[in-house]
This record gives C-alpha cells, sequence and structure tokens, in this order.
C-alpha cells in the first residue's frame, strides 16, 4: 500500500479546512433491486467481528506475544537500615525498604502504636479509639462509619458496623482491620518492646484461633486498650455507700491508727490524727485505699466482713492489690451515744501503682478487666464532697486505747473511690 | 512497560519453531473458547530471575507436610530470613498445579496465608501476596476460588502507598475477577469499583498498568453491561469518577506510557461497546480525546518498529467507531467532532502498518473509515483531495472481508453525488472493479453490483468504458446467483440501454 509521502506531512500540519464538494443525491441511487445505504455500523462486544483483535489481546495478556517475563531486577544498594527510631532493619534495595516503610511506619497511631495499611483506616481508628469527642457523640447520634469506600453508611455501635460489613460487604467476619475496643490481653506501649511469649499465647482470641496470629517482632500491633466504656473513668457514681469503719485510736493523744474496710470492696489502710475542741472534732487521715475497680460495674457488691477479706486475693472481691492514697479530712459534732454528722472530703492522690498486665495476672480474672479504660487505673487528684451520718460505737479497752467503731452512711459524689 | 520489560529468553533456531507453533495452538485455543464466549486469560507476574536463567520454571512439588512446615515456619519462626526463605520455597512450589491442589485442600493453609498477608512483617507480607498471585493465576477454578478469603485485604491494600504490593494485588485481584461470576459476586459489593476509583489516582505506572489490566477484567465479564458499568447500579463504572480518570490516562503527551495506555483503551473499549450510556462519555470529551490518541498512535507507528503498537491501535479504533454511532454526535458540535484530514491521514497511515503487521486488523481500521465517511461529506472530500482513493484500492486484495469493507467506503463516496463520483472516475476504480466482480464471494460481488450502479448513475460516461472492458461478460457469470440476479440484469439494462 502506497502512501504518498505529503500524507506524513498532514499529520501534523494544520488542520485541513477543505470546504467540502456539494451533495447532490439522485433518489433512483439505492432503489430496488439495490439496496446500498451509507450507513455507521456498531457492533456488539460479543460480535465475531472483533474476534481477531480479542484473540491478539488475549494473547498479549498470556505473554504470548511480547515475551513479558517480568519486572525488571532490582538494583542493589549497600546495605542501610531504616531510620524510623527503634526500628532496626536492614535493606539492600530501595524497593525493599520502600515496602517496609509502608508498611509499618507510615500510617503509625501516634497514642498506641498501632500501624494500619492505608490513611482511611488510620483516621477512623484514631477517631473511633482515641477522640473523646467522639465517644460522647456517639451515644446521641450513629457515628460508626463504614469501612469501604464509597458505603456511606454510619453505625451506632462499633458491633452494628462489623454486621453491616459481613452481611452487607461480604467481609469476613474477622477482619483484621475492625478490631472492637476491647481488651485483649496485654498492653505493650512502645514500638519495639518484645512481645513476650505471654502475650503470644494471649493473642488468639479470634474465632479459628491461632491460624491468623502472626509473632510479630517489633512494632506490637496490639493497642492499649482503651476499653468500650470509657465514659467510666471520667463519670462520677452518685450513690449510697455503706461504710464501715473501724478505728482504733490511741485516747488523748490524737494520732492514732485507722484501719478499716469499705462495703464497696475497698480496703483502707491509714493514719488519723484528730483533735477535739469544744463539741468538734477534727479529723485528718491518710489512707490508701485498695482497688479501684469496684464501682465501675453495676455489681453489687458482697458484704462481707471486712478482715476476713483483707487482704485478699479473692477474686470475687477484690482480686488485686492495686493502691491509691487519699487524704480525709471530716469534721464532726460528736457524741458518741448520738449519730452524727460527718462532712467528708476525700482527694485522692498517686495513681496506679500496678499495671493492669499484672493485675489481670494476679487475678487470673482477665475479663473483669475488660472494660476498664486503663486512663482511668491512673487517678489524678480529684476532690470529692460527701457527707453523712453515722453511728459510732465506742469501747475502751485501756486508759489510753479505745476501739471505735463507725457505721455511716455517705451520700453525695464520689468517683471509683469514693 | 516496552523498554523494561524485554523478553529475556531470545529464541535462538528451532527453539522459533516451537514457540510459533506454540503461538499457533494457542490462538486456536483462544478462537475456539472465544466462540463459546469462554475467554479467560489471566496475567502472571513473576520474576524469579535465578530460576528463569535455567531455561524453564523449576516449580517442586511440595507435599502435604512439607507446606504445613513452610508455614510453620513463616509463621512462627524466629528468624527473619529464615520465614521469608520458607514463604520462598513455598511460592516456587506453588508455580506447579499439584502443588495448588495439595495447598487448598490442606487445612488452615488459606487463613496462614491470609494472616501472613496482613501481618506487619513488610517482607512477609510480599512474599504472601506473591503467593497468593500464583493462586490466582491457576486454571483450576477451585485453586482460585480458594482465594476468595483475601479479597478483602487486597482490596484494603489497594488504598495503601507501597507501589509494588499495590501492582501484586492489583494483578492477582485481576486474575481472580475474571474467574468466575461468583468471584465478581463477592467482590462487587466489597467495594471494588470505589476502590479501583481511589487507586487510579496513583501516580506511579506499574500500578496503573496493573489496575488497568484489573478494570479491563472486571468490564469483559458478560454481566458487565447490567451490573458493572450502568450507573444506577449501586457503586458502578459510570457512576464513579473512573470515566473521567481513563479518559485522562489517554491523554496523549509525553507522560503518555503505552502499557498503561493499552489497559485503558481496552478497558474504555469494554465500556464503550456495551452501549450504557455513551452520551456520558462523549460529553466528557471521550471523542476529541481518542481522535487526538489516533493521531498519537500514528506518529508513533512512524518512528519506531515496535510490533506492539497495533494493541493499542485496535482498541483505539474500535473505541472511535463505536462512538461515532451515537446520537450525540451528530447534536453537538464543535469539539465533539474530529477534525478531517488529521484523522483520515492516520488512519491511513495506521492501515499501512497493519498491512504489513497485523492484517487481520485491517477490517477494523476500515470499519472506522465506514463511520466517518459514512454520514459526513467533509471526511469523504479529504478522502479524495488527498489521493487516498488508489491506496485504498490497493487493499482489495488482501481478503473478503477487506474487500467488502472497501467497496462499502467507495459506495459512501460515490453515493454522495455526481462531484463526488467525478473524481472517482476516470482513474484506477473500474480496473479494479472488473477484479472484484470477478470474485467467488457473493458479498463482494454485491457490493460492487452497488458500486456500479452509482457510478452508472452519476457518471453515465462510464459506462462506456465498462463496456468496453467486456463488463457484460463479467457480468453474465453472475446472472444465476439468487442473491444476485436481480442486481445483475438492472444493471445489464442499464449498460445496454445507453
Amino acid at each position: 500500500m502506497q502512501l504518498s509521502p505529503a500524507l506524513y506531512s498532514r499529520l501534523v500540519g494544520a488542520p485541513g479546512a477543505a470546504e467540502p464538494l456539494p451533495v447532490e443525491r439522485d433518489p433512483a441511487a439505492g432503489a430496488p433491486p439495490f439496496r446500498f445505504a451509507a450507513r455507521r455500523v456498531r457492533f456488539p462486544r460479543d460480535h465475531e467481528f472483533f474476534e481477531d483483535g480479542d484473540v491478539q489481546r488475549h494473547l498479549y495478556l498470556q505473554d504470548v506475544l511480547t515475551q513479558v517475563t517480568g519486572t525488571p531486577e532490582r538494583p542493589r544498594v549497600p546495605e542501610f537500615t531504616c531510620q524510623v527510631a527503634g526500628c532496626c532493619q536492614v535493606f539492600d534495595t530501595l524497593e525493599g525498604y520502600e515496602h517496609h516503610y509502608h508498611t509499618l511506619h507510615r500510617n503509625v497511631c501516634s497514642f498506641c502504636r498501632r500501624a494500619f495499611p492505608s490513611v482511611h483506616l488510620l483516621d477512623t481508628h484514631i477517631l473511633e479509639w482515641h477522640d473523646s469527642l467522639f465517644q460522647i457523640l456517639s451515644e446521641r447520634q450513629d457515628m460508626y462509619q463504614c469501612l469501604v469506600e464509597g458505603c456511606a453508611e454510619k453505625f451506632k455501635t462499633s458491633k452494628d458496623r462489623k454486621d453491616h460489613l459481613v452481611r452487607r460487604h461480604l467481609y469476613p467476619a474477622d477482619f483484621r482491620f475492625d478490631k472492637p475496643k476491647k481488651s485483649r490481653g496485654p498492653a505493650t506501649p512502645g514500638a519495639t518492646v518484645q512481645v513476650s511469649s505471654e502475650a503470644r499465647g494471649d493473642e488468639g482470641e479470634q474465632s479459628g484461633g491461632d491460624a491468623m496470629e502472626v509473632c510479630s517482632e517489633h512494632a506490637a500491633p496490639l493497642p492499649e486498650p482503651v476499653g468500650e466504656r470509657r465514659t467510666y473513668s471520667h463519670r462520677l457514681v452518685p450513690g449510697v455507700f455503706p461504710k464501715q469503719v473501724l478505728n482504733v485510736c490511741f485516747m488523748g493523744i490524737t494520732l492514732g491508727l485507722t484501719l478499716g474496710s469499705v462495703l464497696t470492696e475497698r480496703h483502707r489502710v491509714g493514719v488519723l490524727a484528730s483533735t477535739v475542741l469544744e463539741s468538734l472534732t477534727i479529723t485528718v487521715s491518710l489512707g490508701s485505699v485498695s482497688c479501684v475497680c469496684s464501682a465501675l460495674g453495676p455489681r453489687k457488691a458482697r458484704y462481707r466482713l471486712p478482715f476476713a477479706s483483707w487482704p485478699n486475693r479473692d477474686r470475687m472481691n477484690t482480686g488485686c492489690s492495686c493502691l491509691s492514697y487519699d487524704l480525709q479530712v471530716s469534721g464532726s459534732r460528736t457524741n458518741y451515744a448520738l449519730i452524727g454528722l460527718n462532712l467528708t472530703s476525700n482527694l485522692i492522690l498517686g495513681k496506679m501503682l500496678y499495671r493492669r498486665k499484672e493485675i489481670a495476672n494476679k487475678c487470673k480474672w482477665t475479663e473483669r478487666w475488660a472494660h476498664i479504660p486503663p486512663a482511668s487505673l491512673v487517678q489524678p487528684p480529684r476532690l470529692w464532697l460527701a457527707s453523712g451520718f453515722w453511728i459510732p460505737v465506742a469501747v475502751r479497752v485501756s486508759s489510753k486505747w479505745q476501739v471505735t467503731g463507725t457505721l455511716a452512711w455517705k451520700f453525695g459524689s464520689s468517683g471509683p473511690l469514693g | 512497560m516496552w523498554s523494561g520489560r524485554q523478553g529475556r529468553l531470545r529464541p535462538v533456531g528451532c527453539v522459533v519453531e516451537e514457540l510459533r507453533c506454540r503461538r499457533r495452538e494457542r490462538e486456536a485455543a483462544l478462537r475456539k473458547a472465544r466462540r463459546e464466549q469462554q475467554l479467560i486469560s489471566k496475567r502472571l507476574l513473576r520474576d524469579d530471575v535465578p530460576v528463569e536463567a535455567e531455561g524453564g520454571c523449576v516449580a517442586m512439588i511440595l507435599g502435604e507436610a512439607e507446606i504445613q512446615q513452610f508455614l510453620q515456619l513463616a509463621q512462627r519462626g524466629t528468624e527473619e530470613k529464615e520465614r521469608e526463605r520458607a514463604l520462598v520455597s513455598l511460592r516456587r512450589g506453588l508455580q506447579h498445579p499439584e502443588t495448588q491442589r495439595t495447598f487448598i485442600w490442606l487445612e488452615g493453609s488459606m487463613r496462614t496465608l491470609v494472616g501472613l498477608l496482613t501481618s506487619n512483617q513488610a517482607l512477609l507480607q510480599l512474599e504472601a501476596a506473591r503467593c497468593l498471585h500464583e493462586l490466582s493465576h491457576s486454571e483450576q477454578s477451585a485453586v482460585a476460588e480458594a482465594c476468595l478469603p483475601a479479597t478483602s485485604y487486597l482490596l484494603t491494600y489497594l488504598s495503601g502507598h507501597s507501589s509494588d504490593f499495590i501492582e501484586l494485588c492489583l494483578y492477582t485481584l485481576g486474575n481472580l475477577i475474571v474467574e468466575s461470576e461468583a468471584v465478581r459476586r463477592q467482590l462487587l459489593p466489597q467495594g471494588i469499583v470505589p476502590a479501583l476509583a481511589a487507586c487510579i489516582q496513583s501516580p506511579h505506572l506499574t500500578v496503573l498498568e496493573a489496575l488497568g489490566y484489573a478494570l479491563s477484567q472486571l468490564l469483559q465479564a458478560k454481566e458487565a453491561p447490567e451490573m458493572i458499568i450502568p450507573s444506577p447500579v449501586g457503586s458502578s463504572v459510570l457512576g464513579s469518577a473512573l470515566p473521567q480518570h481513563i479518559l485522562r490516562l489517554l491523554q496523549p503527551g509525553p507522560k503518555l506510557n503505552l502499557g498503561v495506555a493499552v489497559e485503558f483503551a481496552w478497558c474504555l473499549h469494554y465500556i464503550i461497546c456495551s452501549q450504557v450510556n455513551n452520551a456520558l462519555l462523549i460529553s466528557h470529551g471521550g471523542l476529541s480525546i481518542l481522535g487526538m490518541l489516533l493521531l498519537d498512535v500514528a506518529g508513533a507507528v512512524q518512528r519506531t518498529e515496535d510490533a506492539g503498537l497495533e494493541l493499542l491501535a485496535c482498541p483505539v479504533l474500535r473505541c472511535l467507531s463505536n462512538l461515532l454511532t451515537e446520537a450525540a454526535v451528530e447534536v453537538m458540535g464543535g469539539p465533539n467532532q474530529l477534525e478531517d484530514e488529521h484523522v483520515v491521514a492516520a488512519l491511513f497511515i495506521l492501515l499501512q502498518f497493519f498491512l504489513q503487521k497485523q492484517p487481520s486488523l485491517l477490517p477494523e481500521g476500515l470499519w472506522l473509515l465506514n463511520n466517518l465517511t459514512a454520514n459526513s461529506p467533509c471526511f469523504c472530500t479529504s478522502l479524495l483531495s488527498m489521493d487516498l482513493i488508489e491506496p485504498l484500492l490497493q487493499l482489495l486484495p488482501v481478503s473478503n472481508v477487506v474487500s467488502v469493507l472497501v467497496l462499502t467506503v467507495l459506495c459512501n463516496v460515490a453515493e454522495k453525488g455526481p462531484a463526488y463520483c467525478q473524481r472517482l472516475w476516470p482513474g484506477p476504480l473500474l480496473p479494479c472493479l472488473m477484479g472484484t466482480l470477478a470474485s467467488s464471494d457473493t458479498e463482494v460481488v454485491g457490493q460492487s453490483l452497488e458500486l456500479l450502479q452509482l457510478l452508472f448513475l452519476y457518471r453515465p460516461e462510464a459506462v462506456e468504458a465498462f463496456l468496453q472492458q467486456s463488463g457484460l461478460q463479467v457480468l453474465e457469470k453472475h446472472q444465476e446467483e439468487a442473491q444476485l440476479q436481480e442486481r445483475v440484469h438492472a444493471l445489464q439494462q442499464t449498460a445496454l440501454h445507453r
């Protein structure tokens, strides 16, 4: 097929503005028996007209056509280490480093060091796990967004969203990037902590067990469990707390030792100083209160004799040895024989001494801690006010000692350590 | 794609024959498959450089115990290199169909593989993805369907950043998509179309090519015209931003990459020939982009001897031809019109290229020419003014199908009136027509008769020349033909009564 050389220049030259020749059709053209009519033709996808081209295309896909044998060789570079703090992985290709970086360091949650495959999932995670405003809003409206891009549905709870993912989007029920905010056992903060063998054993909590879990050497994928009901960390539980206090104090010297137990499963050991004015006694006591988990669930307190349950490792009552300090200042008008008034303020000092892992292990009762946000285990200084009345009973055991027992009822706002 | 991926195995001697034989067999198999509408092809990304160098894939058959062992090692090994090596060995084994079968029947194996795929270890992730890719490429549908549990994760990873990994995921998805309708029924609700629409904005060329491949597989599906393409259906292709991105990626220019362009041109072809909503594509400027792309391809054809350009030319021609039949083209003017001379010149350059390299694509080029000239005096005029009738006539001997199309185009020109026929004759037309009239194919003869009638009608002087070249004898040969009888007779009458 001979094409004139001028044609090639026509390809790139200025667009032609040739005037079309005049059209004059004769009605006899195309008249029967002739049937030609100029028309544009279209072919549907499966028409045999396309057979040759389709075959060529598929030959190309199957690599028969152009002998495409794969990606070119990666150039090797001198070994270098990952520059991210705490990561000591070594690489000898840039592509390997690129993939490592994108997998482990690109979309990392700064709160819990967990790595995510995409920005979208990271944003969702931060919103749902670390944003307190989200928690508040989620009580009033549907906030949990569907994870599938393009689906704009929102849900009230994480579980509803998971159901939607499974039913509507045919996702697996144990989709790894949609973990509900539940404690899964050990919390390992920090990116480079070696996950202990204990932790490995705890990981198999998914259906299907261990098959999915891969032991990881760095960048712990487990977040600090935040807990489903975050509100407990800040909400004060108003209520009535019957409280027994047994005081032993020196008579006359306004310094004494208080040992007590509170029926809401807490034990108190402290020192007490009081001064008696005309008819007013002011008491200051500094005590340590054990076990903060008491009021965090709608559990009925088990009533036990104080000493029988203290110090105890009984799983039903406290099962833990967590401590906190409080300062109690109370003024009272008292008459041993009368019911008096007690104004108490509690100032909670200090914070948890023990981490949850040890607690859980010692308690061997992980389920109980499941809903507790770790943040609430670290108590900031807090003030409560309470008032109440009590019935005192005193027995003088010697000239210097008396034993006082008080049964008190307290009203007012009282936090977890109330 | 073209420069980076040259074939490493340079065939020598008898190996060439073997390859040609293999290719012919493959071609025959593909034709058969296409006729049965079972055309499925998968792409394999394999870069086992040292293994290839041995002249073939040394795929080992692994037994159950070995697979178990590799999986255990990969999952719970302590030494990083060891774990990686275990997976590499597993992958090599998975190149063999027997191992694949053993693997999928082993309990918990896929689960472990998915666990490795979603682990935080970058290298393990990549190797696990490669294993999955090998499985997805399998011809046994049971093996490919065993990969379904991993699809949600593959889709999640599409919105990541690591280009190699995404490319691998996309090729794997593309292989799975084409496998069966059951797979697509799972992938569509999982949001594959929005995931692809998000991923198409990636700047990496390898990712784009892989995406084009996956998308073309999706669009090639039988149920695509109803389920995947139309916009009222949930998250569909036309409802997303995909068409605009596809057209953007097809825009000619220095940034146009051939591999990417081929894939997306085929995607566009599948969309257009499903004829769901082509007006939408026209409104996005599809016609002008395709026109410019055609010019670009023609220019490239002139410059290089690359044998791969017809892979791009074919879908572009098809897209243009089909788009031209849309009513929207008539109505809207301006940017929806193609420029006459450039397009015609480009088309003829391509026709010449096809003649040399791939004659089976000539009909498609001529089909475009027909659609261009059918209702357009401008294009017909261009054809005449650029002296393209003679090159066109040179195509006649190629095949019957080509002849019919060439004659149709000539009829398109001739039927416009005496001004056009004046340029057709005197010229080489009549002698060629004598040749085609002598053909044994009814279709060819029929079309020649039509052309002859138009010529006689608008150029009565041609009758004389026809008679002089013993045209009547040629006509007589077809007097008995059922389909041609009447026309032959009519022509004879016309000729004799002049």
